[in-house]
């Protein structure tokens, strides 16, 4: 890998900077500079903490349903499967991450391996 | 490794306190959880044809795991600039209820706003976390000089963790790549599903998945947003009925 390739181009970094940085340092500095004046259990914030885990909720959705890279060349059912096996693992295991990861990953991984 | 008594003289200098707080990275499954995500975050970047440095720059300016995929995986969809912003910009608004009540930990009589500047950038969900457990342990008017230290060790394992799941990503087969790729939906699917203490937590969840697909056919550019707003809006309903009920 040569060093540009390492750096990339410029623009992507500049969308980095628009659309990542900003948009992420507003929420923390407002917190900083307003936070004293807030309840944590408001209702308001009760709300925006559903609407934030939702969206990640479907970003974890996205991933699996519409697979980046290497990932799309694991069928659909078997995607949905090893994050199904590592649910149950997770729940069976009193909500264990690293249960329902490994069983997840291994799940995925045996069946690439049976399917040839 | 545990941290020494508040009144012991490992506390006299601030430096001291950075170290305890870079130890501490040791002493919590979290570290493991964050390292599976961020090589997940470096093998995805990867895959889209972001550069390494794109994704190590993500991850000490940006500092949010979820805010890092959401920007990735929209841009590497065909996204517009002003979509993924969006969507990372309501991701993000979770960090805020988070400095809110983490930085009253820290701040003592004569705390400057301007020392608590750089803890409430290292303020994500696993430091959230851990501030509420570590900081009853440690003296206050070393806290922040702690949670710098803290920070840094979290930051530096993760920008490790991108390294070695960007140059897997380029050489590993096939099979092993997907592997690396699933770790990050799997973890954050589990460390949210634990986080989830609350009914309306559990329901805006797993909303959140299901109604994704529905959302996605509508092909807006800005499904993700749609399907969170949603079924967290229909989360907080829940929440908000059993309250009325109780």
């Amino acid at each position: 890998m040569s060093f540009a390739q390492a750096i990339g181009d410029w623009h992507a970094l500049a969308v980095l900077f628009v659309a990542g940085v900003v948009p992420n340092q507003i929420w923390r500095m407002l917190g900083l500079w307003f936070g004293g004046g807030i309840d944590e259990g408001s209702e308001l914030l009760v709300w925006v903490r559903a609407v934030a885990t939702a969206i990640l909720a479907g970003v974890i959705a996205q991933i699996v349903v519409e697979p980046p890279g290497a990932l799309a060349s694991v069928p659909d059912a078997l995607r949905y499967g090893a994050v199904a096996a590592g649910l149950v693992a997770f729940l069976l295991a009193r909500r264990s991450i690293f249960a329902g990861v490994v069983t997840g990953e291994v799940f995925m991984l045996a069946g690439k391996w049976w399917l040839g | 490794m545990a941290l020494p008594p508040l009144d012991s003289p490992q506390w006299n200098s601030r430096w001291l306190a950075f170290g305890w707080g870079l130890r501490s990275i040791t002493q919590t499954i979290l570290t493991i959880v964050l390292f599976v995500t961020y090589l997940g975050i470096g093998a995805l970047a990867h895959d889209t044809h972001f550069s390494l440095a794109w994704a190590l720059a993500s991850t000490l300016f940006v500092w949010a795991g979820p805010a890092q995929i959401i920007l990735i995986t929209t841009l590497g969809s065909g996204a517009t600039i002003i979509q993924s912003a969006i969507a990372v910009t309501v991701s993000a608004i979770r960090l805020f209820p988070m400095v809110v009540s983490v930085l009253p930990l820290m701040r003592t009589p004569t705390t400057k706003r301007r020392e608590l500047i750089f803890a409430a950038h290292l303020t994500a969900v696993t430091l959230w976390v851990e501030c509420h457990r570590f900081l009853p342990q440690v003296p206050r008017e070393r806290r922040i000089a702690f949670v710098h230290g803290l920070g840094c060790g979290l930051v530096s394992v993760c920008l490790v963790a991108n390294t070695v799941g960007y140059f897997l990503a380029a050489n590993l087969t096939q099979t092993l790549g997907a592997a690396i790729l699933l770790l990050t939906p799997l973890s954050f699917l589990f460390s949210t599903a634990r986080n989830s203490r609350e009914v309306a937590d559990v329901v805006a969840l797993v909303l959140g998945i299901l109604l994704y697909p529905l959302a996605a056919k509508m092909n807006s550019g800005v499904d993700i947003l749609v399907s969170g707003v949603a079924a967290g809006t229909i989360a907080y309903g829940v929440h908000w009925w059993r309250q009325v009920r109780a």
